[in-house]
């Protein structure tokens, strides 16, 4: 294994790991370290960061967890997600956790707050509002003086009250983090096959439980080193994946699609840890900043409000941008929004003659089969249609 | 034969007489160059929107009525045909196949299309994605009033206020370019006072069930009651409905009557009904003597049990108190508190949870739910699920023997401890 594998090996393992060793002994490591889970989607990590803990994205346990004790307490036609992270909870896995945080991204992460606070009473839990009304004048004041309540609160169990300078400080290291991570995603829409899409997303969730400047450094390596690596140019076709905002897919499902030449250029994987496309616009308040992030910056996503249209637009100029030929919904089971979003986006990729393919996953999937030959057979479907393109 | 009470019935002929009126009035709408609004029943503005002008179409209606009508079936299936998943909520899915065939609802209505979809997003993030669908499909504005989830446990924060009342405020405007006239404020104050009286009836109307018996089911009655308050709240007619009701309420209590024969058992209901299977449904708890004394269904719309009232001297601000108010815009403990509360004052025995598939919103966190009542609070509690647009959910024989044990083992229980 060479410098670049082991480096994604370590990430792949840290993810993997529903114990949170790695986070455990970071916390240990130095004493007064804290660290705050958040549920997915978004909740901005720098805050977080600001108040002195590390944020940790506490987003399911994947396929390596049995849901027992949270089958009795989240009903079985709810996302495997919401299930999943109750039950790494019940399990004491996330007894390190001095607080946890949820948003108003759709009904079951919010109403899953309550759920939390009523299991865990000894747990800090607070609930953080997205506005969705964004053409209000007042939304913006709204939202800040939620931030700015939460940093108190924040503040309140780490004893460190976030102020200008150190929100500032933690939004210039995730900025960092961020430009990376779009570094890493360059390299998939530009050479798909020089980085496995499961190496790409471990080295992503990585950055949802590793300490920053750690995790930067790791970054920074594997660009270095991503150029030298040995590969060979491979033909497939080059998607949008579209769906994995929250629940994320099982990393076999993501090293499936590659094998099936569907190459994944764009996604909104994990999409709270890397929301913003562009560098965030930045002033002497970084309060303000951390607003604008969310009112401004955000990716479309049905996880905030924009005129169907917008959001649908924005697909569109993702798949141009990636110079994509399709798009793959690849939507967790039960996930609502998703579902919605969906048959907005299928009517605009119709109108301008797009193709896509939808399928579902759950957390506890084991086999890929039929997702591998769904992929090959969308994969060659275009690949036939654009040779017929070419010589008619 | 002539009937020995007064006023029995007498509610629900209103009732009728005033949906026949609002329909053929909507119907007529776009003919007469007046506006359509489009909103929802939890935390709905309706006066607001009215004293701009606008008539009201709320599509959670027209899917309760589909499906009891039992055309949700098929309107659901046509939405799935489009490419609606099947987990997705049912009301939404009927809205769209609705839209689909024409919008004519099964009473004959044409329903008229929407110039504005108002977003009164209080307890349901499935409001914005159901409008965003909407706004596609018409073409029709869209705009969102943000009502923030309620943290704690002592209700809405002066800044909470602030914030929905400004967007309020800001919602004028643009329903006054839409409508193409001003907004009324005198009529809205207006609207606001009667209000506040209906309120006052309704609240007098659902804590009737504390007497022994209950004059009323607070969920199998309560819900056909709650229609005008969540409709047409703020009109005479409106008021006029809930005099009706108090008097024919008042009239029971007098005779001893009540919704079941004899009532043996008294419970809280938490969670929307079975719309599809509505009789079948009832007829599964009437057979116990089961009778509800209070429901969380029955508040959707609203909670005024707590004190709340609206207020025509701070008609904004009190509309934004209402919004944020509304059942499911408030948290587990909240909710928990206030179940808690209803099987206290309302003496009631047990507590059926109804979880519905369609309904995040609602579902997510009842078997916490149930697992915090039986475990900590040692309250007697049925869990039990199906849907409130989707017929395909509903396992009428497993229901059954599930409702069947609980009130069997229930009695048993009785039995023993000698109560
Ligand atoms: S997977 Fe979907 S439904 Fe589940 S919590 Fe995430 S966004 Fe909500
Ligand atoms: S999710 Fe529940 S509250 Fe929301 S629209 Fe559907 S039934 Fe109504």
């Amino acid at each position: 294994m060479n410098r670049l594998e082991r480096l994604i090996d370590e990430a792949r393992r840290e993810v993997e790991d529903n114990t949170f060793a790695a986070v455990r002994a970071w916390k240990e490591e130095e004493p007064g370290r804290a660290c705050v889970g958040f549920f997915p989607v978004y909740v901005p990590a720098e805050l977080i960061w600001a108040a002195g803990a590390l944020p940790v994205a506490v987003w399911g346990g994947g396929d390596r967890i049995e849901v027992e004790m949270a089958d009795a307490r989240v009903q079985s036609f709810i996302c495997s997600i919401s299930r999943s992270t109750l039950e790494l909870g019940l399990l004491g896995h996330l007894d390190f956790l001095d607080g946890m945080l949820f948003g108003s991204l759709c009904d079951v992460a919010r109403n899953l707050s309550g759920v939390w606070a009523r299991n865990f009473p000894d747990t800090f839990v607070d609930y953080l509002h997205y506005p969705q009304n964004l053409r209000s004048e007042a939304a913006r004041g709204y939202y800040r003086e939620d931030l700015e309540r939460l940093g108190a609160a924040l503040g309140g169990i780490t004893g460190r009250t976030p102020g200008a300078a150190e929100l500032a400080a933690a939004i210039d290291l995730y900025e960092e983090q961020r430009a990376l991570l779009r570094r890493l995603a360059a390299v998939r829409t530009e050479e798909p096959w020089r980085l496995g899409l499961e190496e790409q997303q471990v080295l992503v969730r990585a950055a949802g439980r590793r300490d920053p400047r750690r995790h930067n450094e790791v970054l920074r390596e594997v660009l270095e080193l991503l150029p030298e690596r040995e590969v060979r140019h491979k033909d497939g076709v080059r998607v949008v994946l579209e769906g994995s905002f929250c629940e994320q897919p099982a990393l076999e499902l993501l090293r499936t699609l590659d094998q099936a030449h569907c190459f994944v250029v764009a996604s909104d994987l994990a999409r709270g840890l890397c929301w913003f496309k562009e560098p965030l616009r930045r002033s002497d308040d970084p309060w303000s900043d951390l607003v604008e992030a969310y009112f401004v910056h955000a990716e479309g996503s049905v996880v905030r409000h924009f005129s169907p249209s917008e959001r649908t637009e924005r697909l569109l100029a993702r798949v141009r941008d990636s110079r994509a030929d399709g798009v793959f919904f690849c939507t967790a089971k039960f996930c609502e929004p998703a579902f919605y979003d969906f048959v907005l986006h299928k009517r605009a990729l119709d109108a301008a003659g797009i193709p896509y393919l939808a399928v579902e996953f759950e957390e506890k999937m084991s086999s890929f089969e039929s997702i591998r030959t769904q992929a090959e057979t969308f994969a060659e479907s275009i690949l036939f249609f654009a040779d017929e393109e070419a010589t008619a | 034969m002539n009937s020995p009470y007064q006023h029995q019935g007498s509610g629900q002929k209103i009732q009728k007489q005033l949906l026949t009126d609002w329909y053929r009035h909507l119907e007529q709408a776009p003919e007469r160059g007046e506006k359509v609004a489009y909103l929802f029943i939890s935390g709905n503005i309706g006066e607001l929107l009215q004293a701009c002008g606008f008539h009201l179409v709320y599509p959670e209606v027209n899917a309760l009525q589909c499906g009891i009508k039992k055309v949700a079936g098929p309107n659901i299936l046509a939405a799935e045909d489009i490419g609606y998943s099947g987990d997705v909520c049912g009301y939404v899915k009927n809205d769209i196949g609705l839209m689909l065939s024409g919008n004519r609802m099964p009473h004959g209505t044409t329903l008229p299309k929407p110039d504005l979809l108002v977003c009164n997003y209080a307890g349901c993030a499935t409001y914005l994605r159901w409008f965003e669908a909407l706004a596609e499909f018409y073409g029709a504005e869209m705009v969102v009033i943000d009502v923030p989830y309620l943290r704690g446990t002592e209700g809405p924060t002066a800044e909470e206020v602030r914030y929905v009342e400004r967007q309020l405020r800001e919602l004028v405007a643009v329903c006054e370019r839409v409508a193409g006239r001003e907004f009324d404020p005198a009529a809205y104050r207006q609207a606001i006072d009667r209000t506040v009286r209906s309120e006052d009836l309704w609240v007098q109307i659902l804590e009737s069930a504390r007497h022994r018996p209950s004059p009323i089911d607070a969920y199998f009655e309560a819900v056909f009651f709650m229609a005008p308050i969540y409709t047409m709240r703020g009109t005479q007619g409106c008021l006029d409905y809930y005099q009706a009701v108090a008097k024919e309420v008042e009239e029971r209590i007098q005779a001893g009557m009540g919704p079941v024969a004899e009532e043996k058992v008294r419970i809280v209901m938490e969670g929307p009904p079975a719309w599809p299977h509505f009789r079948k449904f009832w007829e599964m708890f009437k057979k116990w003597g089961a009778v509800t004394v209070a429901s969380t269904y029955s508040k959707v719309g609203g909670i005024w049990d707590l004190g709340f009232r609206h207020d025509p001297d701070r008609p904004f601000e009190s509309m934004a108190e209402y919004m944020l108010g509304c059942y499911t815009n408030r948290n587990w403990a909240m909710r928990s508190q206030l179940i808690r509360g209803y099987l206290e004052d309302y003496g009631a025995d047990a507590l059926v949870i109804h979880s519905v598939k369609s309904c995040r919103s609602f579902s997510v966190g009842q078997a916490d739910l149930r697992e915090q009542f039986i475990r900590e609070f040692e309250v007697p509690t049925l869990f039990i699920e199906s849907d409130l647009a989707d017929p395909r959910y509903f396992a009428e024989a497993q229901m059954k023997n599930r409702i069947d044990a609980f009130f069997e083992a229930l009695e048993h229980r009785r039995l023993t401890a000698g109560v």
